[in-house]
């Protein structure tokens, strides 16, 4: 057992959900007690999804308990099939169908006789991998299985596209900023001349994986999600793969290069350099901005960084490499990757973290009192306690860090927002040391936003105390509204009796 | 026959699938935590668990709670590692860094498909680490949501210590906690002149756990009438548990607090006041009635008291009168709210509820019969266990003006045209007594009068019209 309050990777089921509600018309059905569909509540709300998400649980309960859940789950998919018509169901085990060890295979084989659609088992193991790892292989186990499928009919598209083509592995409901990082993507492609033959799971069909075939090369922008299934592509028909992440000036160029390289070998005869110049020096204003003087007045600044591999190495190579900022520490909680991480930013950082405990970060955090922190959102909040200002470059997110703007993290325009959160979070930080040193923006005292400048009212001690007790944000209005109040009475001393006489009179 | 006559003349009760959207009931933890101030809830069971009440509680978890996951691994689950040395190396742990007055465990699923003996090993480590441990199996295998509150209370009714017990001076000081904040500030003689202003009548607990302005406005309301509250289940703290003894009556005032009510009936040998929910001036109305007619108490102004509420809400109600609200389900305040959304002039096509208990809500059933009868409208019908696809079709069907929801169906139906609020929302809201009914239809009129703001916009529907769905 193990004593937790906040964790930074989901449960199995999550990952697998991710990427079953990325495809379209793919079904979801979790194995699982009642409430474990809080994955509908989180897409919903969070990427403001305008569709019902397309999970459903086949409910755990007594009664499955006591006479197997066969029939129910059974029943489940067969019904789901009929009402929605899905090109393919995943059947999503949880922790509590892990423990259980009911045979779902042997339902998924028996619900499968009776339903249009395809139907899958989901093959992880809640105990083993986490949120990151199961979303790769079901990624990984629906592109093998309609592969072989298409083998089986014959109807395998195999024949490479005449013109240099792409696919883009990973993007997924739910991945941080994965939208606008794949609007980017595509951009790039076209800007180079490739085309985009397909992008999976968002937004793909699973009629179209028998398509994967034909593109020259695969790349996979996230360490994360979706290197089993390039592997795999690259196995079966030889299909190279691009496992750079364009995150950053000089990353983005390495990846672009690579890609030139794999075409090339291909017989293709392109060469990027030119267009990575132009983008570099004249398209991106990240380049020109680490030559500016805002950012020789970062140089040597501490900061730390933290997130999942794929955004915290990238982060922490920008930070040092393209910035001048002293990275301290840089740490993942992808712990079950942690020799790639290490490899990636050792020699951009002073020391490399691999915890998943968000006490320990927030301990390091604070030990080593950097201007500013480059995190998840819970570091977002240790930052909030100590002072320190924080960007949010990872997963956990909150609703916020799905902004309705144009927001990539990828590609050249990637490199601007990129150069926009580091500036301004260090700016913040310089803005309020100083703030405080010259004792604030104004040496006059602001209590509220009162209607006339001087009170005639006087606030005893004890009205006061309470007053403070009361949350800033509301804490105006209840000195409005007690004030006024008084005023009507004819109090001319405010307690906090009559704090509390006014606070009821008003309800509020 | 006229048409009138084929209105269905009972409730009709059905029961459909059970696949509905709901919070996990240990989701209890997160409002119990902060209403019993000297807690500490660890929650025994997987990572599924803690990722819910992570994102569930959302900003809370920044606030170091008073609550945490015993997260079992693969060794507790094989059995590999013994769960009472585990349970022990944890609790002392919390006992070292927090101090609680009372460890409260909650089962889960996974504690109980793998039978791990909670209520066993609990006595034993509570001699060993001299800290009281509760014990509530609040999963998702028979629960919903808000009954987790209920399977806690009723662990905890089992601490409230009797009469006999409670007779020494310090010990009945903290356990007049309530009546002390009450009299705060006045002299003796003040208080024995006020004691005389109730009635005598045997002693009265309520139990269900409100926000503590909540508590001070319902106990105030029934002093009005001079009947006294001994002692809410829960107090503000474990050690002022209040004194329940045989022969005492007992009050639930919320819907879902079944177990407990039968716990306090059965064990504690108290007398169960079965009343309207005070949900609304009409069930506080109602509620503060059948208390007083129990306890022999002549009830007094009360129905000026609930008309002046009706005036004051006299805006709100011509928003919503004659507009049709459908209950998906999903945390049983539902018969209680649509009661009294029928009483604001609304019709009520269908009230899904998670769980029913006919005896337990008795009353307010009748009530909400009642209602329908005065107001002249079709009685709503009943589904228990709802199947909320089937809801959805009977929802495009009956071209409902407003869907009660979770958070799951609220973006999509929006997104359809079809106005929803979000049904947690009345779990936290403030909503009980006289006083707060206004919030209640703050709540209900919001999603309308955001509409009559965007009214002439046209962007009623947002989604594409596709073949299916």
């Amino acid at each position: 057992m193990k004593l937790a309050y906040w964790m930074y990777a989901g449960p199995a089921h999550i990952g697998t959900l991710r990427v079953a509600s990325s495809f379209k018309n793919v079904h979801g059905i979790m194995h699982a007690p009642l409430g474990d569909d809080y994955f509908n509540v989180m897409r919903s709300m969070l990427e403001r999804e305008r569709d019902f998400t397309p999970v459903t649980a086949s409910v755990v309960d007594r009664h499955v308990l006591a006479r197997g859940s066969q029939e129910k789950v059974v029943d489940n998919i067969t019904r789901k099939d009929a009402e929605e018509h899905p090109d393919l169901i995943v059947l999503t085990p949880t922790c509590t169908s892990s423990i259980l060890q009911e045979d779902l295979e042997n339902f998924v084989e028996r619900a499968s006789e009776s339903t249009e659609g395809d139907v899958l088992l989901a093959d992880v193991n809640h105990y083993r991998v986490n949120e990151l790892q199961a979303a790769d292989r079901t990624l990984d186990q629906i592109v093998q299985f309609y592969i072989e499928k298409g083998r089986k009919h014959g109807d395998l598209l195999e024949k490479r596209t005449e013109k240099p083509s792409v696919n883009i592995i990973g993007m997924s409901t739910l991945g941080f900023h994965n939208q606008h990082d794949c609007t980017e993507l595509k951009r790039l492609m076209t800007d180079l001349g490739i085309q985009v033959n397909e992008v999976i799971p968002e937004g793909a069909s699973v009629h179209n994986l028998k398509r994967l075939p034909q593109a020259w090369f695969n790349l996979v922008p996230y360490r994360e999600l979706g290197h089993m299934s390039a592997k795999y592509l690259e196995q079966e028909f030889g299909t190279p793969y691009v496992d750079i992440t364009p995150m950053g000036v000089v990353e983005t160029a390495r990846c672009i290069r690579r890609i030139q390289q794999i075409l090339n070998e291909q017989g293709a005869d392109v060469n990027y350099e030119a267009f990575i110049e132009e983008q570099t020096l004249h398209v991106s204003q990240a380049a020109w901005f680490s030559r500016s003087i805002d950012c020789q007045n970062l140089t040597g600044k501490k900061a730390v960084v933290y997130g999942d591999n794929t955004h915290a190495a990238a982060m922490t190579k920008i930070l040092a490499r393209e910035m001048g900022i002293h990275v301290v520490w840089a740490g993942t909680y992808c712990k079950y990757d942690q020799d790639w991480f290490r490899q990636e930013v050792s020699e951009y950082c002073d020391e490399v973290i691999i915890n998943e405990d968000h006490g320990a970060i927030g301990d390091a955090i604070a030990k080593v009192e950097p201007s500013a922190i480059f995190g998840t959102q819970m570091e977002r909040h240790v930052g909030k306690r100590l002072n320190i200002p924080c960007g949010v470059i990872a997963a956990p997110i909150h609703i916020q860090d799905f902004p309705i703007g144009y927001k990539p993290f990828l590609g050249y325009e990637g490199t601007n927002q990129l150069a926009d959160l580091v500036y301004n979070s260090f700016t913040l930080g310089m803005e309020d040391h100083l703030l405080e040193i010259f004792g604030g923006h104004d040496t006059k005292e602001v209590i509220t936003k009162s209607m006339t400048a001087d009170s005639d009212l006087a606030w005893a001690n004890d009205g006061l105390s309470e007053l403070n007790k009361i949350p800033g944000f509301v804490r105006g209005k209840v000195k409005r509204n007690t004030e006024k109040f008084a005023r009507e009475r004819g109090f001319v001393e405010i307690t906090a009796e009559i704090l509390y006489a006014a606070k009821e009179s008003v309800g509020a | 026959m006229t048409l009138a006559e084929t209105k269905p003349q009972a409730l009709d009760f059905e029961c459909e699938t059970g696949n509905y959207h709901t919070f996990c009931p240990i989701s209890c933890v997160a409002w119990l935590y902060q209403k019993i101030e000297d807690s500490f809830f660890l929650v025994i069971g997987t990572k599924t668990c803690g990722y819910f009440l992570q994102n569930a509680m959302g900003v809370m978890i920044f606030a170091e709670p008073r609550y945490a996951m015993a997260e079992l691994e693969e060794g507790d689950i094989s059995a590999k590692l013994n769960d009472y040395e585990e349970l022990k190396r944890l609790c002392v742990q919390i006992k070292r860094d927090r101090n609680p007055s009372v460890i409260v465990w909650i089962g889960t699923c996974t504690t109980e498909i793998i039978k791990m003996d909670l209520e066993g090993l609990a006595p034993r480590l509570e001699a060993e680490i001299d800290i009281p441990i509760v014990v509530a199996r609040a999963n998702g295998l028979d629960y919903a949501f808000t009954q987790g509150e209920d399977t806690v209370l009723a662990a905890m009714a089992h601490r409230c210590p009797t009469a006999e017990k409670a007779t020494e001076p310090e010990e009945k000081k903290e356990r007049n906690a309530i009546s002390s904040l009450l009299n705060f500030g006045k002299q003796k003689e003040e208080v024995a002149a006020e004691e005389s202003t109730y009635h005598d009548h045997e002693p009265l607990v309520l139990f269900g756990s409100l926000p503590d302005p909540v508590v001070t406005q319902l106990t105030l309301e029934l002093k009005k009438q001079g009947v006294k509250v001994s002692g809410w289940l829960p107090a503000k703290r474990f050690t002022e548990l209040p004194v329940i003894s045989e022969g005492y009556y007992v009050n639930g005032i919320n819907p879902f607090l079944s177990r407990t009510a039968t716990t306090l009936m059965r064990r504690k040998k108290c007398k169960l006041i079965g009343s309207p929910f005070p949900i609304g001036p009409d069930g506080t109305r109602a509620w503060v009635e059948k208390i007083c007619s129990v306890l022999g108490v002549e009830p007094q102004g009360l129905e000026e008291r609930e008309a002046k509420i009706w005036a004051n809400m006299e805006d709100y109600l011509e928003i919503i009168r004659g507009k049709s609200v459908f209950f998906m389900g999903d945390n049983l305040l539902e018969v209680s709210l649509a009661r009294f959304l029928i009483r604001c002039g609304m019709t009520c096509p269908e009230i899904g509820i998670p769980y029913m208990d006919k005896r337990y809500q008795a009353a307010e059933l009748k009530l909400l019969e009642q209602t329908c009868h005065e107001m002249d409208v079709p009685l709503p019908r009943i589904v228990e266990k709802p199947d909320n696809y089937n809801q959805i079709q009977r929802i495009y069907k009956d071209n409902v003006d407003l869907v009660i929801t979770g958070m799951a169906h609220a973006n999509p139906l929006e997104a359809r045209g079809i106005n929803t609020k979000w049904s947690v929302e009345f779990t936290f809201a403030q909503m009980h007594g006289f006083g707060n009914a206004r919030d209640i239809l703050e709540l209900v009129t919001r999603p309308m009068r955001r509409n009559n703001s965007l009214k002439d916009l046209g962007w009623g529907k947002l989604v594409k019209e596709e073949a299916k769905v």
